[in-house]
């Protein structure tokens, strides 16, 4: 019973948060990778990109819901979302005629790239902050768990509970079908191939007849609807606010060099093992070893390697761990 | 036009429009935007050994700038007897334990081989963290318990707070040795996140560390290497003497106080460009510039890259550190709380790219230009906002968004800045020569 307690513990406290935090990570660092893999720079952009999308989510779902549109028990931003991605598909396709062309045709060196994608970074945290201002907003409606720990305690009769947020099964669900429909469209597709082809080798996709202007036309479109995703559900399971999303630029960064920069598989790997850290790492355990532990040897503190501040800190030792042994990262990924 | 009058016309410029401010909106706020301009000058300075000379991508600036913020406090607060009595040694010695398992750490990596590397290194930052831990918490809880309400920190030396210039350089050039040698070996890209994850880092630690310097609790009233406006205002001959120049005592000593800084900014501001300067234009500046061009060619030429950037790394961010700790020093406060990426970070690259990368004199214009525009962009915005929206009629929605929206034209315009520099003069203002 006791051991079935801390499973239960360590469950709620650490691994559904984890799992829903990583599948966050993950979806933004494919945005990341994928940027890296195709158009060969760093995007400093991503995290206000995330941030311009769910700002744009917010406005539909709201509007939605003045009008009486739910979807039911579950949030009326999924409703919204398609809208997100197509406003941010529009600024990111904006953006790259206005901006990053130029650079593409003159082919300046990626740190000048990662400059102006500083330039972008900016302006797009301008524009938030124009269409929605800086305040903290939450926007989930609907069911708020699908099982309460109460429940699950009057359920299981175990002194531990389990609760699971609607928004942290959402998150799981859509980040696998968003996994799922990316890699088909990559390994299946002809466009997703020739955009394989390109990352792997510009030159030769190139001379195979690959339009290069229709893949990163593509590519911004792919990165658009997983910005905005990753950044929808983001807020929906904790809350909405511009700061907050240009904060999460480091640990997407870190999961997607952890697994290996411009490689699709690694920056999911490395979303989880990045959120797992943070999550093991601050998470008080306590609660947990109390059930596994002897009466005489139970812990006096709480447990906990490091403080909840301290979060930044965990994503960054990851990264120099991973970057000193195995540069490439944990799956390999793509050196300039 | 030489290249001479140009530069020379870009620095009249910046004088114009700080007179300009000072005629329209007062003295004061021109001082103000002056002072700080300055202090922009000299992190852009930084910033520019590392990118110009080096071509090193730091975007940790806010990390070295709040260090040397730190350093302020460490050197002229009052320290705290009771604090050092109830567990400043054991804070110590925790600190000391850390830094020790650290070095075994690395030691063992190095000495050891195959599969006792990697079992030895584990056990020794495994255990070594615990131990830590054990002799560091109970210290630092001693330490905060300490009239927590007023100080609850070890305080610092009680030394003059000019004194903390240097040391700030120091504080953040230590921080920039242990960084460059961890992560300078890494891409462009990677060192760019790194140094952006490591001044997270210090500003966390900075927040919660309250046995340093009180963290999100802030230590306020700092000492003033200048005398400051009170004090001013109960001097009978400084009154005397503001009366007899027909300025109001409590406006002219506020001015006194603020022309003192910018004296005082300005001659660490001419020290450190003359210094850059001869740099630039020694043997050492040119290798330097060689390694930016061609790393490679450098190299087989027999330069050590490495420990040449980790050099320039260093030194730059000493002078961001430095002007961090005039910063605090101007401000009166440390407020860890303040810090963020975007101004401290960001806005110093701005600077260094418009002014113009690879020139020192542009890193000072585009210090004095841009912090001149990123303070006035506000009520400019606001400004136009009012004309734009003066046909509509008082309280409707749109005007009140557009009045409220002006807040946010900052980091719009500093955007926009940076990319129409980028594109159609990506060598800035005073391009290097």
């Amino acid at each position: 019973m006791d051991f079935l307690n801390a499973l239960v513990a360590f469950a709620n406290f650490v691994f559904v948060p984890g799992l829903a935090y990583g599948a966050q990570l993950a979806i933004g660092a494919l945005g990341v990778t994928m940027i890296y893999g195709i158009l060969r720079f760093s995007n400093f952009a991503h995290g206000d990109t995330m941030a311009f999308g769910t700002a744009i989510t917010i406005l539909f779902t709201t509007a939605f819901i003045s009008i009486g549109i739910t979807f039911g028990p579950l949030p009326t931003a999924l409703l919204a979302l398609p809208f997100g991605i197509g406003a941010t598909i529009l600024l990111l396709l904006g953006t790259d005629w206005a901006v990053y062309k130029f650079y593409r045709q003159q082919k300046a060196s990626p740190v000048i790239l990662v400059i102006v994608s500083m330039g972008v970074m900016f302006v797009m945290n301008g524009v938030v902050r124009f269409i929605i201002g800086v305040r903290d907003i939450r926007f989930a409606d609907g069911e708020r768990f699908i099982i309460t720990a109460r429940e699950f305690k009057e359920m299981t009769g175990l002194n531990e509970g389990l609760a699971i947020k609607t928004t942290q099964a959402i998150t799981v669900v859509v980040a696998f079908i968003v996994m799922a429909l990316l890699f088909w469209f990559l390994n299946k597709t002809r466009t997703g191939k020739s955009m394989r082809a390109f990352s792997d080798n510009e030159d030769l996709a190139l001379l195979s007849g690959i339009n290069p202007d229709w893949v990163v036309k593509v590519t911004w479109m792919i990165v658009a609807a997983l910005a905005t995703t990753a950044g929808v559900l983001y807020g929906l399971d904790k809350s909405f606010k511009a700061f907050t999303y240009f904060q999460l630029l480091l640990p997407i960064f870190a999961a997607a060099i952890v697994g290996g920069l411009g490689n699709p598989l690694g920056a999911i790997a490395g979303g989880f093992v990045i959120a797992f850290s943070e999550v093991t790492i601050t998470y008080a355990w306590k609660k947990v070893l109390v059930y596994l532990m002897p009466e005489s040897l139970e812990p006096d503190g709480l447990v906990q390697l490091l403080s909840t501040d301290y979060k930044f800190a965990v994503s960054f030792a990851i990264l120099i761990i991973v970057l000193l042994f195995k540069p490439t990262g944990l799956f390999k990924g793509q050196s300039v | 036009m030489s290249t001479a009058v140009r530069d020379t016309a870009l620095f009249g410029l910046v004088a114009v429009l700080l007179i300009g401010t000072g005629m329209i909106q007062g003295w004061n706020s021109a001082l103000l935007i002056l002072n700080m301009g300055l202090i922009s000058a000299i992190m852009a300075l930084g910033v520019n050994l590392q990118w110009g000379f080096a071509g090193l991508f730091n975007i940790g600036v806010m990390g070295f700038v709040a260090l040397g913020g730190l350093a302020a406090v460490l050197v002229s607060t009052e320290p705290v007897p009771e604090a050092w009595q109830a567990g400043g040694l054991r804070i110590f010695a925790g600190l000391a334990l850390g830094a020790l398992t650290v070095i075994a750490a690395v030691m063992a990596q190095k000495r050891l081989e195959g599969r006792t590397k990697t079992i030895a290194t584990l056990i020794i930052l495994v255990g070594g963290f615990f131990l830590y831990r054990a002799v560091f918490d109970g210290g630092k809880e001693a330490v905060e318990a300490v009239n927590p309400a007023l100080t609850g920190n070890l305080g610092g030396l009680n030394l003059p707070i000019i004194l903390s210039w240097p040391v700030g350089g120091l504080l953040a050039a230590g921080a920039a040795w242990v960084i460059g040698k961890t992560a300078l070996g890494l891409r462009s890209d990677y060192l760019a996140i790194a140094t952006l994850g490591i001044a997270e880092i210090i500003i966390a630690v900075m927040k919660n560390e309250d046995w340093l310097a009180r963290g999100v609790k802030n230590v306020a009233g700092l000492d003033s290497p200048v005398p400051d406006a009170v004090t001013l205002q109960n001097d009978p001959s400084f009154v005397e003497r503001a009366a007899s120049l027909g300025l109001d005592p409590v406006l002219g000593s506020t001015l006194y106080n603020k022309m003192g800084y910018a004296v005082l900014f300005t001659i660490v501001l001419l020290i450190l460009l003359w210094l850059a300067q001869k740099a630039l234009n020694s043997p050492w500046g040119r290798m330097m510039r060689a390694i930016r061009d061609n790393e490679t060619a450098a190299e087989a030429m027999g330069k050590d890259v490495k420990s040449r950037h980790l050099q320039i790394f260093i030194l730059g961010s000493a002078v961001c550190g430095i002007a961090g700790a005039m910063m605090t020093t101007l401000d009166g406060q440390l407020t860890p709380g303040t810090y963020q990426p975007l101004r401290f970070t960001f806005l110093i690259w701005v600077m260094v790219i418009v002014g113009g990368s690879g020139n020192n004199f542009g890193a000072v214009l585009g210090g004095l230009l841009i912090w001149w525009l990123w303070v006035q962009v506000e009520p400019l915005g606001l400004g136009l906002m009012s004309i734009l929206s003066s046909g509509l009629e008082d309280g409707s929605p749109l005007k009140d968004w557009m009045i409220e929206s002006a807040a946010h034209m900052r980091l719009l315009t500093m955007g926009l800045v940076l990319l129409l520099v980028l594109r159609f003069s990506p060598r800035g203002l005073i391009p290097e020569r």
